[in-house]
């Protein structure tokens, strides 16, 4: 019998053990508490444990699954909000109450519900891993491919017919070249430290569009990249999230809720049940899975909440869906492995994380991609990960090894949160170096002109903040009139194009089409202000106009269906200009 | 089975060892019998074969290797609690120490209670109107929130947390079910005894539960004291449909007392000696503020820290204002002005306040006004900065009314005192305030709501502004 021989918090020790699998998953005590088999030497086996270790008594044993620790893939994910370890939370609530007990055991799926099922293999079809045998509509939304699982590949000797049928029925067998015999159930296991099998990697040539102008305008991610969100408290974090969320187009979402404040998970899970789709007019929730380790939950549990819900995304993914993954925060999960890292008296490496969190942070952030998958679909998973750097300082490990894996970086910024412009996003720390393989796309898709006129908001971005450095020494009033009108239009800029109102009902979503619009309009502004200083007439008097002020409000005046009043604007800026003196 | 065992092998700071113990869990604990009949308590924090580490609350001053006879309880800490706990004065472990006896007990808790199920919690939205303006107007409380005061020492927060309790008031029909857990840990006996007189003339003390560690109280004890104040609160709400108010002054201390145990234990230390666990821990306790679907009661937690050297970067407020919903920031400067409440405005953030304002809780025309505040006050600064280089003679009439603006801002709006200030009167101040301004300089707010509430005339009447020069330029100027 396996004893467990010493506690210290979620790491526990046992002595003289030998059947003992590295990532192997146990159950610890009389309680039955979730484990992991993370190191395994001549005399001790280290297992953490995902669940309180209060009251555990040495002498209690410890127990083998055989297995790793998996994620539960089936029908009944989608609209369900799971713990780190994918344990439905609603569930958990009928039968335990406001509590989480250590110990509970529940399924992770709803294993009685019926299914109605399509099947599109019949006998002595040949079948692979991986490829699509039947459908069932999950949510009204969401059409889920029931895939072959892994190493099953053969002839199949028998289906069912089409119809409901619960979880656990065997809907198919199949004969593998050895003459074995596999059953096909809707439900697979999958290991949540694997990444799941691609058939190939594509280049990413397509935006995830979010509405959010900063990001589509100045920072795109592509389908399939990775972007990384630092930011210290208050400056928005999660807010940027849950707006990514709710608006790009990707067909799956997945929130990690990693370390996070409990009310803010209420929060989000209330927001998502009540919000629309745009698209389809339906609760947005039925294309969202949620997974919420809140900050008070086992640590163990919270390193684990980062692969069960890469794992799940890539299970959509390999059934030919676009997946957006945001995982609020990467920080909390980087310091869930330092604690567990510190409490196995790991050699330390920066500030206290252990050595291998670049290795770590890589592994999470490569399993996004835009790959054809074993179903001869094509699917991705795009990664946005949060950091809350300590002390707001960039510099610190989490941050700097995430800029090294990801593509796209929004640098959230304190000042610009104080001065309530959201999205902070800080213009001059962000980047994407996804604009050059999107560039394509944006040409043909939103017209030539929009790169262009992304390209000017940058440069008279750029230039506004060296003039800025200037007017800090000297104050405004001394600069020229023309640096004045730089000035001015890039607080048009600011204020009225990056500055999004997620409240507002038009501005919370911009198309890019609406985007576009209003870039002319501003470089138009900007271009017949101009002119008119060159005939010598006083900048003052350009103000005057109010012009500068109506611009940055069109955001507001111009509603997302009824694009045709942009023409207008070109009028009265004609007009206004015209009149001066 | 309660087993006795005689003698250590060894004692290290407040851990003491114990070989060939058996049958004993984790977190348990444990009474130690001195020789003189005393008593004190201590906790199993790691067991290693046959070898317990215990920690001891109350010190280990006088114990040696062979005086003292360990008995394990066979359960985790608990506390024993009813309604009859209001009233009283604990000390750290919750044991009372005001001469009145034993609480009787109608039920027990473990104080390290358990995660709430995030399904479970109903997402915080009634406020709670503390009648301080930069509270109320600009980070509002809301019940099930913890909202942190980020303070420095010598700067006026217990006056503040006092002021709150005094003021607090919930809306609608629960006004009378309310009551405050307070949690002293580390401060000294002037501060615990000035609650206490100021509870007292605030007529509440019976509605108190007051949890004392005071700063020469066992350092150990610390921290368990949050966790039975907070059992002590969860209880209170969740049981008897109570909206609790838990105060918790100062968290630093209790930080530092977590480092210091961390330290005995030989663990790797991490950010600036802190354990690693820190947020984790913090969490733990932080985290048990909230309100739940199976019953009416709210937790709502106001904790105080004492920023070391004012550094927000510290790893104490970092990881604090990671976990809480907001933080209430008070500033030096405002403070060395002799501005009361200090409150810095723009560092402060009430992140629940979005769903808890507006039509139906406060008035419709609180967040546009809240926008307006933050923006112009944002401006303020700026021309500060830049008047103190090229100074404020050369600055254009537009920074010269921010100047002027900010001046009475803080001298009107932060600056109350220890009045009690209606919601209604609150946002009329802000939009007196912001009227000093021509209206065209008011660019976050609708015209509609400017239409209602902006009144320049009125502005410069009551702050005396007809002489101001700035002002009429930049109208001019406009």
């Amino acid at each position: 019998m396996n004893e467990v021989y010493s506690i210290n918090g979620p790491v526990i020790k046992v002595k003289n053990a030998k059947n003992f699998k590295i990532m192997e998953k146990v159950f610890v005590g009389k309680q039955k508490l979730l484990g992991e088999v993370i190191s395994v030497d001549d005399n001790f086996t280290t297992v953490q444990v995902y669940e309180s270790t209060t009251g555990l008594m040495r002498g209690e044993e410890v127990f083998n699954s055989g297995e790793s620790i998996s994620a539960v893939l089936g029908p009944g994910l989608l609209g369900n909000i799971f713990d780190g370890i994918q344990r439905p939370l609603h569930t958990i609530f009928e039968e335990n109450g406001a509590y989480i007990k250590p110990g509970t055991n529940v399924d992770c799926l709803d294993m009685n519900k019926e299914w109605n099922i399509k099947f599109s293999i019949k006998a002595n079809d040949h079948v692979e891993f991986g490829q699509i045998f039947a459908v069932t509509q999950e949510t009204s939304l969401i059409e889920h491919r029931l895939l072959v699982p892994k190493n099953v590949s053969g002839e199949v000797i028998n289906v069912k017919k089409d119809g409901l049928y619960k979880m656990n029925d065997v809907l198919a067998q199949v004969k593998d070249k050895f003459g074995v015999i596999h059953d096909l159930t809707m439900v697979q296991k999958w290991p949540i430290k694997e990444p799941r099998p691609i058939k190939d990697r594509k280049p990413l040539t397509i935006p995830l569009v979010s509405g959010q102008r900063v990001i589509d305008t100045l920072f795109p991610i592509a389908k399939g990249g990775s972007a990384a969100v630092p930011g210290g408290f208050g400056t928005g974090k999660t807010m940027m999230q849950h707006q990514f969320a709710k608006w790009c187009d990707a067909d799956i979402i997945v929130y990690i809720g990693c370390g996070e404040r409990g009310n803010e998970m209420t929060q989000t899970l209330d927001e998502f049940s009540e919000l629309i789709d745009p698209k389809s007019n339906k609760p947005l929730i039925e294309r969202t899975v949620l997974i919420a380790n809140t900050s008070n939950m086992p640590v163990a549990a919270r390193e684990a909440s980062i692969y069960t819900g890469v794992t799940i995304a890539e299970y959509y993914r390999d059934m030919g869906y676009h997946v957006a993954l945001m995982a609020d925060s990467t920080s909390r999960w980087a310091e869930a492995l330092r604690e567990i890292s510190g409490r196995l008296e790991e050699m330390p490496a920066e500030e206290g994380f252990p050595a291998y969190l670049p290795s770590r942070i890589s592994q999470f952030y490569e399993r996004a991609g835009y790959v054809d998958t074993l179903s001869e679909k094509s699917g991705s998973v795009s990664i946005v990960g949060a950091i809350s750097p300590q002390g707001s300082d960039f510099s610190e490990p989490v941050t700097q090894n995430t800029k090294r894996f990801v593509r796209a970086f929004w640098a959230l910024d304190k000042e610009l949160a104080y001065a309530r412009h959201y999205a902070a996003i800080n213009w001059n720390l962000s980047y994407s170096e996804y604009i050059n393989d999107l560039s394509k796309w944006y040409n043909k898709n939103v017209g030539t002109e929009f790169l262009e006129a992304r390209q000017k908001f940058i440069a008279i971005l750029a230039e506004e903040n060296r003039l800025m450095e200037i007017v800090k020494l000297i104050g405004k009033d001394v600069l020229p009139d023309e640096q004045k009108l730089v000035l001015e239009i890039s607080r048009v800029i600011r204020v009225g194009y990056l500055q999004q109102n997620a409240f507002h009902k038009d501005d919370t979503f911009v198309p890019l089409e609406k985007q576009l619009k209003m870039m002319k309009v501003i470089l138009y502004l900007e271009k017949t202000a101009q002119s008119v200083l060159k005939e010598g007439k006083a900048f003052s008097l350009l103000l005057r106009t109010n012009m500068f002020e109506k611009v940055a409000k069109m955001k507001y005046d111009i509603p997302n269906d009824n694009l045709e009043l942009f023409e207008e604007y070109y009028k009265l800026i004609d007009e206004a200009f015209s009149a001066i003196k | 089975m309660n087993l006795q065992y005689i003698g250590l092998k060894e004692i290290n700071g407040p851990l003491i060892f114990l070989e060939n113990v058996k049958g004993i869990g984790f977190e348990e604990m444990v009474e130690i019998r001195l020789e003189d009949g005393s008593v004190r308590h201590g906790r199993v924090v790691e067991i290693h074969g046959d070898l317990a580490a215990i920690l001891v609350f109350e010190g280990t001053k006088d114990l040696s290797l062979t005086n003292t006879v360990i008995k394990f309880t066979g359960k985790p800490m608990e506390m024993g609690l009813s309604k009859n706990v209001l009233g009283r004065v604990f000390n750290g472990i919750g044991t009372p120490k005001d001469g009145l006896g034993p609480v009787y007990v109608d039920e027990y808790r473990d104080i390290n209670g358990e995660p709430l199920n995030p399904v479970s919690r109903l997402y915080p939205k009634n406020y709670i109107n503390t009648g301080i303006s930069s509270i109320d107007g600009l980070t509002t409380l809301i019940r099930g929130q913890k909202l942190p005061i980020f303070s420095g020492s010598g700067m006026p927060h217990n006056d503040l947390a006092v002021q709150i309790v005094r003021q607090a008031k919930l809306t609608g029909g629960d006004a009378e079910n309310f009551a405050i857990v307070f949690a002293a840990m580390g401060v000294t006996n002037d501060v615990a005894n000035y609650f206490k007189r100021s509870f007292e003339e605030a007529g509440v003390l019976d509605n108190v539960a007051m949890f004392l560690n005071l700063s020469n109280d066992p350092i150990i004890e610390r921290i368990l004291t949050p966790r039975c104040a907070l059992t002590t609160a969860e209880y209170l709400a969740y049981k008897h449909d109570m909206h609790i108010l838990v105060v918790m002054t100062d968290m630093t201390a209790y930080a530092e007392a977590l480092r210091e145990f961390s330290s005995s234990k030989g663990e790797i230390p991490g950010r600036k000696g802190y354990p690693g666990y820190l947020y984790s821990d913090l969490a733990s306790l932080l985290e048990r503020a909230g309100i739940i679907k199976t019953a009416k009661g709210s937790v709502t937690q106001i904790p105080i820290l004492t920023m070391p050297n004012d550094d927000i970067t510290h790893p104490i407020p970092d990881l604090t204002g990671y976990i809480t919903e907001g933080q209430i920031v008070l500033d030096r400067e405002l403070h060395q002005q002799g501005l009361y409440p200090p409150i810095g405005v723009l560092p402060s953030l009430s992140r629940l306040m979005k769903d808890g304002i507006g039509a139906g809780y406060t008035r419709a025309d609180h967040q546009p006004l809240m926008n307006q505040i933050f923006a112009s006050y944002a401006k303020v600064m700026d021309a500060r900065s830049l008047a103190s280089v090229i100074g404020e003679d050369e600055l254009s009439p537009s920074d010269k009314s921010y100047i002027e603006f900010g001046k009475h801002f803080e001298k009107h709006f932060i600056s109350q005192g220890y009045i009690n200030r209606e919601i209604g009167e609150t946002l009329d101040l802000g939009w007196k305030l912001l009227s000093i301004f021509p209206r065209e300089e008011l660019d976050r707010t609708d015209e509609k709501i400017l239409d209602e509430f902006y009144n320049h005339e009125l502005a410069v009447s009551t702050f005396e502004l007809a002489k101001n020069v700035y002002i009429k330029e930049l109208k001019e100027e406009i």
